[in-house]
Parts: structure tokens; C-alpha cells; sequence
């Protein structure tokens, strides 16, 4: 007879062992995927190896002169940046075992909230702007934090009071946000094309790390990146080292245990989501301030349900998220280059995306679990 | 009354039912799933992949077998793909233990993603083959009246095929399954108290397995009716993600009861399609309007959702292990 049992602790080596065996038996059957459905593999059996080049090819420009002009690999780290400020936005609520999937909305009326700031205090092209571009990234800034902890707390204070199921409140959130948006879309553009096109004001200030030329990709993207690199450190501290960090593992662990030791199980669940959704907020204002200056219903593109993964994969460790945010968008980048370089279709990046977690989400029980082969006691007594 | 506003509203309110009808398929298949104890949110990407198997089944098959027996093979093989995205959800989650979340958000990538690579192979998906000539066989035995039905003015009549009316078979069928006879207490146990219910004998794994397998094939039905009957349309499977989540939507509306589907659904089509319909009714609906009525099945969701977990009614609750995995020896 064969059984499964809890392991106590694995070696961190070998778990990481078994990760990479996953990993690339992951990237194996994407080959194989490939093949099946590539026409152009179908004739060259010889391009696979270009298959997995576009990996590479994705995350880095062939051309640059500089690193600081290859686009592809700023684009990359802009990317991975995004992803893991949402990722480290959800991983409190996570801890505590409070399932809030509403990333996605939560990051987009950050968006929402930061751009009808600039369009109403700002303005549009050819408009005089109320007030100087620091002010107004300030308030832009506020107004998201705001908007993204008011859409968390919400099904928080509902869960609090009459323990409300949150996986489904805060799923429901992510669309009446998305048409909330849309909405506000029509109301602000009236001819009907629901395009806003950029906003002239409120937008980060670039950092000259490459002042040979200013339209360089690292100076518009430095930024963004570090404050995703100072955020995963500070959440880090705050989960490990604060008492409020303590108390969320303690509620996420056991919440009577924290009823008897006098934790406030109510106040920490509304504090913990008002920080989380306040986090997707300052995302969001990221997205509208540092990138986008602009507002659709796709801004997040669906980053707030990838994010819940990055999270999870990184056991909801803020310095591991770096790396999973990582792979998530090299995967990504590099099925994109797949599907221009093969031209299959523009979905094809998410069909690798979904293989590929199929076997990091898989592998996981193994680094968990471990199989034993059951003594027969029935023989044994014989002896 | 005059006629033609009658047939305004008529046609409305049969096209708005049939339209709900993928919604009767999505959320009967996740009742089912979630009585088991698993939230499955792969259901878009389940929906999408039994759109895709029905299509390619239909593609293949058009040109060389009678009408009957190309839609019993087309909603078969729609029910089969879709399955297969289910077996692939129970074993991570069920056998690997995987998060539910997680596993159902990288079944829904992965499913909207596939679909979309298969559909737009204009090789193989030629719509005078899998939708035009089809379409009939499916709508039978509407589309002998069409010439009557068209004269009178009730196009949306036409819509109510055989796929239809399963729809609202399933969903009668799954209630008195869950609700009245032993398998579905069993499976209802199982989804409130798997301890409880391994303890009691019943064998929790094939449960949460069979369970979550022929929820994504009832499920999966939903894609393949909406691109090959409602929608009638080569780009039909570009919208079938958001109904997905709507499915969801709709299982907290109708408080986990599948039969309750039918009029649930009904107000989701009406919800989801009333801006264009009181327009034509001659009201000044402004253009903003629009996604205002598209949120309300999400808002009323929510009320449900808060109004049941307020009244605290035991019958009115998600299934207590609803999210969460079993594993026996951790007991």
C-alpha cells in the first residue's frame, strides 16, 4: 500500500531541484504544444531550437548599444515591477487566509482614481493645468492609495462583521470596477470612442541615469522599479519584524488562537485589507502616473489574477516574489516573441502560461508531500 | 397594446432566455463543482474549451455524417473537452493538493488561451461549415417554422433549439440530483464536511473528483451553445471569458441551487441586454447608461452574497470547505 505524508522540512536545495525538474519538463510539453499546433515547426522540425530562444530573445533587444538602451530588458523589469507591487499588495490578506482575488479592481480604481485627478485638476492637451505637476502628482498619488483601500475594505468590513465569504466579494468588486470604468470613460469622452488618450499632466519625473539620451528606456522605468524593490523589502520587515506582521500570521494560522491570545480578530482584518488595497492603489497610480497617463478597462490587463499566482508560488514571500514575478513575465515576453517569430495567434503566450504554472502549481506537492510505502501489517504479524 | 411593441417585447424577453441559457450551463456546472467543495474558477477557461472541441468537432465532421447524429457528436465532444479541463483542475488540486485559486486561475489562461489559438485556424474553422449549415440542425425544431416565425416578426423565437431546452433539463436534473436523492447528500456532505463524510464511509476523492469532472462538462456546454447557437458568429468566442465569470456570478445569486438558474439566468440576459432593448422601446437612454445596467448583475451579486451571510440562514451558505482541500492524514 502506498501513502502520502506531510514532510516536516525539505532541503531548500533539493525543493529548488524539484522546481527546475518542473520547470523545464513545463517548458518540455510547451515544445511538444508547439509542435502540434505551429505550422511552421510542423515543416521545420529544426526550428525548435528557435522556440526556445525566443525566450531569450523576448527579455533582451539584439541591438542595443547599451544596457540602458535595450528596451526589451527595461521593459521586462518595468513589467516584472508592475506585476510584483500587486503581487506584495495581496500578500498580506493572503497571510491571514483572507482570499482577496480582487487585485484586479482594486489596482484599476487606483487607475481610475489618479487619472480623473489630472483630467479635472490637471487637464487635457492644450488646457492650462490648475495646479504645478508636483502638487498634482501628490494628489494623484492620494486619490489612488484612497480609492484602492475604500474597493479592499469594503468586503473586509462585511467579513468582519457577518463573515461574508470574500473570495466572491472581492471577485465581484474586480468587474463593477472594470465597468465602473467604462463608465467614467463614456462620461469623459463623449464622442463615443471611449479612448482617452494620454493626459498631458501628472506624470512621475524621469530618472537621468542615461542622460546620453533622455528618451532611453531606463530613465522612464528606474523609478517604477525601485519603489517595487523598496516595497518588497519594507513588506518584508513589516510581515517578519512588526507586531502587526505577527498578528496577521497568528490570524491567518488559527483565528481562535488569536481570539485567546487577545488579538483583535476584527481590527486586523479591516486594518490588513485597507493596507492591501491601499497597496493596489499606489500600483495603480504607478500604472496611471508612471506609465499610462491614460485609463481603460484593460490598464491591469488581468495583472491582479496573475499576481494572486506570483504570490502563492513565492509561499507569500515578499523577497521571493521578485523571482516568481520574474519568471511570470519572461515566460510571458519570451511566448510573445514566440508568437511573432512562428506568427501563431497573440493568445498563444497564454496557452504556455497556463502549462507552465500547471507544473510549478503541481510540483509543489511533491516539495510537500512525501510517498511512503505502507508496511503490511498483516504480514508483519505473521513474522 | 399595440403589435408591434408586443413583438418588441417579446422578442426581447425570448432572446434575453435564451441568451441566459449559457449562463443555465456555466452555473449548473459550478453548483455542482462547489457542492462538491471546490470553488473552481477555471470555469471561463472550461467554458471556452467545450466551445472550442464542440466547434472543432463540428468543423471535422460537417461535410461527412447525417444531421443528427453531427449534434449528438458536437455536444459530446464539447462535454469532453470540457471534462478533460476538469480532470486536469481535480487531479492538482485533488491529488496534488494544489490551491484551488490558483490552480482555477491558471485553468482559465490556459483554456481562453488554447481556444483562441484553435479557433482562429482559418484552416480548419471555416464558419459556412461549422456554423452556417449546423445552426439548423441545432435549433430544430424552430428552424422548420422560420419562414412563419419570421412573417410574425418573433426572429428571437428561432433561438430556442434543442440545446436550449437541455439547458433547462440539466438544471432541473442537478437540483433533484443535489436535493433529493442520496448520491447528492453524499456529495453536499462531502463539500460541507469531508472529515464528517470520509468518516461516514463515502469516498471523498471519487466524489470531488466526479464532481468537479462533470461540472466542467455541463459547464463546457455553455461556450459551445453561445458561439453555435445564440451568437451564430465567428467572433462569438472573443466574449465568452466574461460570461464565464457571470456563471459565477449567477451561483451566488441563486444560493447554490441549480433549478433556480432559470429564472437567475433570465434576469442576467435581461440585465446584460437592456440598454439596446429600452432604446428601441423609444426611452432616452444616454450612451453612459450602458455599462451602468452591465454592473448591475454584478451589484445584485453582491447584495445576495451580503444579504444571505447577514439572514445567516444555514441552507443559504456557501458549502462550509468550499476553497478548501482535504487531506486526510492531517486530520
Amino acid at each position: 500500500m502506498i501513502h502520502l505524508a506531510k514532510r516536516e522540512k525539505m532541503n531548500p536545495l533539493a525543493a529548488w531541484g524539484i522546481r527546475l525538474a518542473a520547470f523545464v519538463l513545463g517548458l518540455i510539453v510547451c515544445g511538444l504544444l508547439a509542435f502540434l499546433m505551429v505550422e511552421k515547426l510542423q515543416k521545420e522540425p529544426g526550428k525548435i531550437l528557435d522556440f526556445y530562444k525566443c525566450f531569450i530573445d523576448g527579455i533582451s533587444s539584439q541591438n542595443a548599444k547599451s544596457f540602458f538602451e535595450n528596451r526589451k530588458l527595461w521593459v521586462f523589469m518595468k513589467n516584472t515591477a508592475v506585476l510584483l507591487c500587486i503581487a506584495l499588495a495581496l500578500t498580506p490578506a493572503f497571510r491571514m487566509r483572507f482570499w482577496n482575488i480582487g487585485g484586479e479592481g482594486q489596482t484599476l480604481v487606483g487607475v481610475l482614481a489618479a487619472i480623473a485627478v489630472s483630467l479635472y485638476l490637471g487637464g487635457r492637451k492644450g488646457e492650462e493645468s490648475l495646479l504645478p505637476e508636483w502638487a498634482l502628482v501628490i494628489l494623484m498619488f492620494f486619490a489612488a492609495v484612497i480609492a484602492g483601500a475604500v474597493w479592499g475594505v469594503i468586503p473586509a468590513l462585511f467579513k468582519a462583521k457577518w463573515n461574508t465569504n470574500e473570495t466572491l466579494f472581492t471577485l465581484m468588486m474586480n468587474y463593477i470596477a472594470t465597468f465602473l470604468v467604462s463608465y467614467f470613460l463614456i462620461i469623459w469622452v463623449p464622442s463615443g470612442s471611449s479612448a482617452l488618450g494620454k493626459l498631458p499632466y501628472g506624470s512621475l519625473p524621469n530618472i537621468m541615469i542615461y542622460p546620453e539620451k533622455a528618451s532611453a528606456p531606463s530613465n522612464k522605468y528606474l523609478l517604477i522599479i525601485l519603489i517595487s524593490l523598496v516595497l518588497a523589502v519594507g513588506l518584508y520587515i513589516y510581515m517578519k519584524y512588526s507586531k502587526h506582521g505577527y498578528e496577521i500570521s497568528v490570524v491567518g494560522e488559527s483565528e481562535r488562537t488569536a481570539r485567546y491570545v487577545g488579538i483583535k480578530v476584527k481590527t486586523v482584518t479591516i486594518r490588513t485589507m485597507i493596507l492591501s488595497g491601499a497597496l493596489c492603489g499606489l500600483t495603480g497610480f504607478l500604472i496611471a502616473a508612471g506609465l499610462d497617463n491614460s485609463v481603460t478597462t484593460e490598464s491591469v490587463g488581468g495583472q491582479g489574477f496573475t499576481a494572486i499566482m506570483v504570490s502563492w508560488l513565492a509561499n507569500f514571500n515578499p523577497l521571493l516574489m521578485i523571482l516568481t514575478s520574474g519568471i511570470i513575465i519572461f515566460l510571458n515576453q519570451g511566448a510573445d516573441q514566440i508568437s511573432t517569430t512562428l506568427s501563431v495567434s497573440g493568445a498563444f503566450p497564454n496557452v504556455v502560461i497556463g502549462v507552465m504554472l500547471f507544473f510549478i502549481i503541481g510540483c509543489e506537492f511533491f516539495i510537500n508531500y512525501k510517498i511512503c510505502r505502507s508496511r503490511d501489517e498483516r504480514k508483519e504479524a505473521v513474522r | 397594446m399595440n403589435q408591434s411593441l408586443f413583438v418588441i417585447i417579446l422578442n426581447f424577453l425570448v432572446d434575453s432566455l435564451t441568451f441566459g441559457a449559457v449562463f443555465m450551463y456555466g452555473s449548473t456546472g459550478e453548483i455542482i463543482t462547489e457542492k462538491g467543495g471546490h470553488l473552481n474558477l477555471g470555469i471561463p477557461g472550461i467554458m471556452c474549451m467545450g466551445g472550442a472541441g464542440g466547434c472543432i468537432a463540428l468543423a471535422v465532421l460537417a461535410p461527412v455524417v447525417p444531421p443528427a447524429v453531427l449534434v449528438i457528436a458536437g455536444i459530446l465532444t464539447a462535454f469532453l473537452m470540457a471534462s478533460v479541463m476538469g480532470v486536469i483542475y481535480s487531479f492538482l488540486t485533488v491529488t496534488l493538493r494544489a490551491n484551488q485559486n490558483v490552480t482555477g486561475l491558471a485553468l482559465t489562461t490556459f483554456g481562453v488561451g488554447l481556444m483562441k489559438v484553435l479557433m482562429s485556424n482559418k484552416n480548419l474553422m471555416k464558419a459556412e461549415v461549422y456554423l452556417v449549415k449546423p445552426k439548423d440542425y441545432f435549433r430544430w425544431p424552430f428552424s422548420l417554422l422560420q419562414r412563419p416565425l419570421q412573417d410574425a416578426g418573433l426572429s428571437a423565437v428561432q433561438g430556442l433549439g434543442i440545446m436550449f431546452f437541455m439547458a433547462v433539463a440539466i438544471a432541473i436534473v442537478a437540483s433533484i440530483v443535489l436535493y433529493r436523492t442520496k448520491i447528492g447528500l453524499n456529495l453536499r456532505a462531502v463539500g460541507e464536511n469531508p472529515a464528517t463524510a470520509d468518516a461516514a464511509g463515502i469516498n471523498v476523492t471519487r466524489y470531488r473528483y466526479l464532481s468537479t469532472i462533470i461540472g466542467s462538462g455541463i459547464a463546457g456546454l455553455g461556450g459551445f451553445y453561445y458561439i453555435i447557437d445564440y451568437m451564430v458568429s465567428q467572433e462569438a468566442y472573443l466574449s465568452i471569458e466574461a460570461l464565464g465569470w457571470l456563471s459565477i456570478a449567477l451561483v451566488i445569486f441563486v444560493l447554490w441551487r441549480p433549478h433556480m438558474t432559470i429564472p437567475g439566468s433570465f434576469l442576467f440576459g435581461v440585465l446584460f441586454s437592456c440598454s439596446p432593448f429600452l432604446a428601441a422601446l423609444g426611452m432616452n437612454i444616454t450612451m453612459a447608461a450602458k455599462p451602468v445596467f452591465k454592473m448591475l448583475p454584478y451589484v445584485v451579486t453582491v447584495l445576495v452574497l451580503i444579504i444571505s451571510s447577514v439572514r445567516n440562514k444555514r441552507e443559504n451558505q456557501p458549502p462550509a470547505s468550499l476553497g478548501l482541500n482535504y487531506f486526510r492524514e492531517e486530520r
